[in-house]
């Protein structure tokens, strides 16, 4: 297998070594991850609990995990890119409706929320047999 | 001080054992069927046994880990793999920057922030910052330790098991055990909210993802972040200050 000169245009299958993809996956998912970690412990510095920084912080952090919650609702990954997309807010919906009138317990949304998902697909939809 | 000096004494490794103990959990049992699912995901990828298990505990955060298996299936070169990468994780560092101040006390060495920072991920940010400020300072770093090494160690081991086994699960299942980790993440959050700001965020957060999922695809979680925590921050202070302003005045009038 013939080699581009420049290793930043080297991919995933590019060395057919038994190092390589080893080495791909720590240049390539574990610096960058763990770079950000570490900055992160950096800036963090002596912030404190009670502060208003902390407080701006942790509503930044907290609106990213609702970005991430919506991301996974609207283009989810594998067998559940399969089903409506109003089946799915209809499921998380009915969930966090159910959370809330159980005082916020946290198991009887989850539960609501995959019983609307699993019921309505399977008894109203239907399920495509073959996954993707 | 906490005010709760009766459990100060307990010594740190229990604290570690009941960290770890709590892998008994709904949130460890979502995270692992998460993994599950990626096992599949990565093989299907052409990803070894071997490299699912490095992706597992080397990346640990799963969105990031699926970018790079996404890499590996369209043959995307280094540079573009570690850019794809470096966006997806970039929330990782406002996530630390807000659970150092919940974990550490005043023993908490930077190596130990620095080794511990490698758990952070959603489902351990997120039991972190709902768990620890009910416990003594004293016994955070030690039970958020012995949760996290346990949650990544049986991830690795759940990887290794899926891809092993390579069980194809029906459609309805696969994709039940995907909807779980929005769901769980959603109540857990609200429900461990101890200010409205908190609640508001979640609120703002879901809110104007699709905007910039629409303008800003690539920086989409930065912007939402950035936007979402912004809003929620002001009302939460328009709100903090209305209440303050209104207390001033019964006292005046009373």
């Amino acid at each position: 297998m013939s080699l581009p000169d420049n290793p930043l245009t080297w991919t995933y299958h590019s060395l057919d070594t038994w190092w390589w993809p080893t080495v791909f996956i720590l240049l390539a998912g574990f610096v960058p991850n763990d770079l950000w970690r570490a900055l992160g412990v950096v800036f963090a510095g002596r912030l404190r609990e009670d502060s208003e920084i902390f407080a701006y912080v942790k509503a930044v952090a907290t609106a990213i995990v609702a970005g991430v919650v919506a991301q996974l609702v609207f283009f989810p990954s594998g067998s559940l890119a399969l089903s409506p997309l109003w089946l799915r807010l209809l499921a998380v919906a009915s969930g966090f409706a159910a959370f809330k009138l159980a005082r916020n317990r946290v198991l009887v949304g989850v539960l609501a929320g995959e019983a609307v998902l699993i019921l309505l697909w399977v008894l109203v939809v239907g399920v495509p047999d073959r996954p993707v | 001080m906490d005010g709760r000096e009766d459990q100060d004494d307990v010594p740190g490794h229990r604290w570690f054992f009941r960290g770890m103990r709590q892998i008994v959990s709904i949130p460890a049992t979502i995270l692992m069927a998460a993994f599950v699912g990626f096992a599949g995901l990565a093989r299907e990828s052409g990803v070894g046994l071997w490299e699912a298990i490095l992706l597992a505990g080397g990346i640990w955060a799963l969105p990031s880990a699926v970018v790079l298996v996404g890499a590996v299936q369209t043959n995307a070169s280094l540079a573009a793999t570690f850019i794809a990468v470096s966006l997806s994780s970039f929330r990782l560092m406002p996530m630390t920057v807000a659970l150092v101040p919940v974990m550490r006390n005043e023993r908490t060495g930077r190596l130990t922030l620095l080794f511990l920072s490698h758990f952070v991920a959603v489902t351990a940010w997120v039991f972190g910052m709902t768990r620890l400020p009910d416990l003594p300072r004293s016994a955070r770093t030690a039970y958020f330790a012995g949760f996290a090494i346990t949650l990544a160690c049986a991830a690795m081991a759940t990887t290794a098991v899926s891809h092993v086994a390579a069980a194809r699960l029906p459609v309805v299942l696969a994709a039940a055990l995907t909807l779980l980790t929005p769901l769980y993440f959603l109540v857990s959050l609200w429900g461990a909210a101890r200010v409205s700001t908190d609640r508001l965020a979640l609120l703002t957060g879901v809110a104007v993802w699709p905007v910039f999922h629409w303008l800003e695809p690539e920086f989409e979680l930065i912007w939402t972040g950035l936007a979402g925590g912004t809003l929620a921050y002001g009302a939460g202070r328009l709100a903090a200050a209305r209440q303050a302003r209104r207390r001033t005045a019964e006292e005046a009038s009373a």
